[in-house]
């Protein structure tokens, strides 16, 4: 087995849940300091190799590697204060209001008598404004609209504050605008050398931010790399089944998918 | 001090205030306002000050019992009454009144058995690969809540009438057997189990926000699930030996305590001092409600404990919540 060269990666990793298989020997590596986009269709398996990627849920067989080390090995608080991850569907607790939502990402960074200090809250008030929910904090997280919500949820992992972040469709729910603002915040953090995966189904989105692409399909990895060499018109016809055509986006050059009428509605 | 800390603190001390005003009340100084002879010394000594801090103690036990159910299962409905734990302590009861007699010890004892017994039967079969759902925990505890409830019915049917009437009273839940000796076994299960309970506030509330995310922050969620279940089936257990289940106190001590503060989370130390005042006024009113009858307290809670379920669950219906 190789060492890694990077910080998180899989060796023969296979997860399922109740002996049902989900991902079979996968061996995937998140370049550090990319912004890694992982795209697939709906059940191929994206949400569960961010799972295990968080250490969150426990592999069939095989490994995740933190450090070139089992990532179950290291103390809890060490991968919690390293890895972040946002959960596709996190539960609200009753009544809880935005500030408390984000400060509740400081957990990890706490001992366990003591209390929220000057810096864990100058932390809060950064997440919240990256997040444009300043004006927020002090309602209740029910109340607000779904956008909103998903936002705080970010703020929540943020305020984490660590080297790598997971973000399992940080998107979803967002309006056009609200999920420019979420990528490029992305971008931000990426910039500043932070390592970020996230889960995204727009082809488009994904090929204009992402340093590193992994496509999944089925459980495994069908392609990976540079958006530029990864998609093509045959690659998005083996992940989706869909016919597209590819053309240079004008505004980045990156690639752009144009998806075509399916080959029964076509003339 | 952020303003909702103020404000639980001021709620807290406000329910220590109605809890020191119902305990005078029950002992109702002005009634030895001439002196105190031989014979209220022994009064207050015997059976007032014992039914006091049997009041104080498992009324706080059985609210936070309440608090940790329902932040562990994030279930407005996570109680003892619900959850099965109150059934199998009336099991063991009756078993320990029909077939070992009934003293006190052999019934506190053999409810103790029932109701912890229920809590890790729940726990086994509610866990699955290692992860125990909180909707699985309630969905079993209610299944099992239900076979108790028959098997109960069933034993006081076949039971003669002396123990049927007092397996009933038991059920109920009173105070008017408290004694020193309960009192002791009580304050040393509360006082061990309480205080490490207050400490796992913090997991508790990271616990909320789901397995994935409390997981990712760090938290051992099924230690901490493990660990928190057994030191609230225990403190609920031991009050239920000692008072009978006194029905719905632990279900709506955290919700009031809740409401009163405004503070999200598993609100621990308001609960438990509100647990202990509403213990107290519940026996001060049984005892004072009727002229010259007196009314087993858990006939009290029964009454405003399932009024108030009721009030919250018509009102959270409005408000889109439940
Ligand atoms: N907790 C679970 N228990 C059992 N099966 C599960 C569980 N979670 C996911 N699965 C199954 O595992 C497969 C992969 O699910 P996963 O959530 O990883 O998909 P995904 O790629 O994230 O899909 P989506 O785009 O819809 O979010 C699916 O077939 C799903 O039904
Ligand atoms: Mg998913």
């Amino acid at each position: 087995m190789s060492a890694p060269a990077n910080r998180l990666a899989t060796r023969n990793l296979t997860l399922g849940y109740d002996h049902r298989q989900v991902v079979r020997d996968l061996e995937v590596e998140i370049p550090d300091r990319s912004f890694t986009v992982i795209i697939g269709a709906n059940g191929c398996g994206k949400s569960t190799l961010l799972r295990a990627l968080a250490r969150v849920l426990r592999p069939t067989s095989g490994t995740v590697l933190l450090d070139g080390k089992e990532i179950g090995a290291h103390p809890s608080r060490h991968v919690a204060r390293t890895v972040g991850l946002l959960p596709q569907s996190p539960i609200t607790p009753d009544g809880i209001t935005v500030a408390e939502l984000v400060g509740r990402g400081r957990f990890p960074h706490q001992g366990a008598l003591r209390r929220e200090t000057p810096q864990d809250r100058a932390v809060v008030e950064r997440c919240l404004a990256e997040t444009a929910l300043t004006d927020l904090g002090q309602r209740p997280v029910s109340s607000l609209s779904g956008g909103q919500r998903q936002r705080a949820w970010i703020a929540t992992a943020l305020a984490q504050d660590t080297e790598l972040l997971l973000l399992d469709e940080p998107t979803t729910y967002l309006d056009l605008m609200h999920q420019i603002e979420v990528l490029d915040l992305c971008a931000r953090l990426h910039a500043a050398g932070r390592t970020v995966v996230a889960v995204l189904h727009d082809l488009n989105q994904a090929a204009r931010y992402a340093s590193h692409l992994i496509v999944l399909r089925e459980g495994e990895v069908i392609a990976e790399g540079a958006p530029d060499a990864v998609i093509t018109a045959e690659l998005v016809g083996r992940a989706f089944g869909l016919r597209a055509r590819i053309i240079p986006d004008p505004e980045t050059g990156r690639p752009l998918v144009i998806p075509l009428p399916s080959q029964v509605t076509a003339k | 001090m952020s303003p909702t800390m103020k404000r639980s603190v001021g709620v807290s001390v406000v329910f220590v205030a109605l809890a020191a005003v119902a305990a005078f009340a029950t002992v109702d100084i002005g009634q030895f306002s001439g002196g105190i002879t031989e014979a209220d010394a022994f009064i207050i000594n015997q059976l007032l000050l014992p039914r006091i801090l049997t009041a104080v103690l498992a009324g706080a036990s059985l609210a936070l019992a309440g608090a940790v159910f329902q932040s562990v299962t994030r279930n407005p409905l996570g109680s003892p009454d619900v959850l099965g734990f109150t059934q199998g302590a009336a099991t063991g009861a009756l078993v320990g009144i029909m077939a070992f007699g009934g003293g006190a010890l052999v019934v506190a004892v053999s409810a103790w058995i029932g109701a912890v017994g229920s809590g890790v039967t729940i726990y086994l079969v509610a866990r699955r690969g290692g992860v125990t759902g909180g909707a699985r925990l309630i969905l079993v505890g209610i299944g099992i809540a239900a076979i108790l409830s028959a098997v109960n019915e069933y034993l006081i049917t076949r039971a003669n009438i002396v123990d049927a009437a007092a397996a009933t009273v038991w059920i109920t839940g009173s105070l008017d057997g408290s004694t020193w000796s309960g009192v002791v076994i009580l304050a040393a299960v509360t006082f061990l189990l309480a205080p490490c309970l207050l400490l796992t506030s913090r997991s508790l509330r990271v616990l909320e926000l789901g397995d994935d995310l409390a997981i990712g922050l760090g938290l051992g969620v099924e230690k901490v699930r493990l660990l928190t279940l057994t030191g609230a089936v225990l403190l609920a257990a031991t009050a239920a030996s000692q008072t009978g289940p006194v029905a719905f106190l632990a279900l709506c001590a955290p919700h009031l305590a809740r409401r009163l503060t405004r503070r999200t989370g598993p609100n621990l130390v308001p609960t438990l001092l509100l647990g202990a005042a509403l213990m107290l006024w519940a026996d001060y009113i049984s005892q004072h409600a009727i002229p010259n009858r007196v009314l087993p307290a858990g006939v009290v809670t029964g009454v405003l404990g399932g009024g108030y379920l009721v009030y919250l669950l018509a009102h959270q219906r409005k408000t889109g919540q439940i």
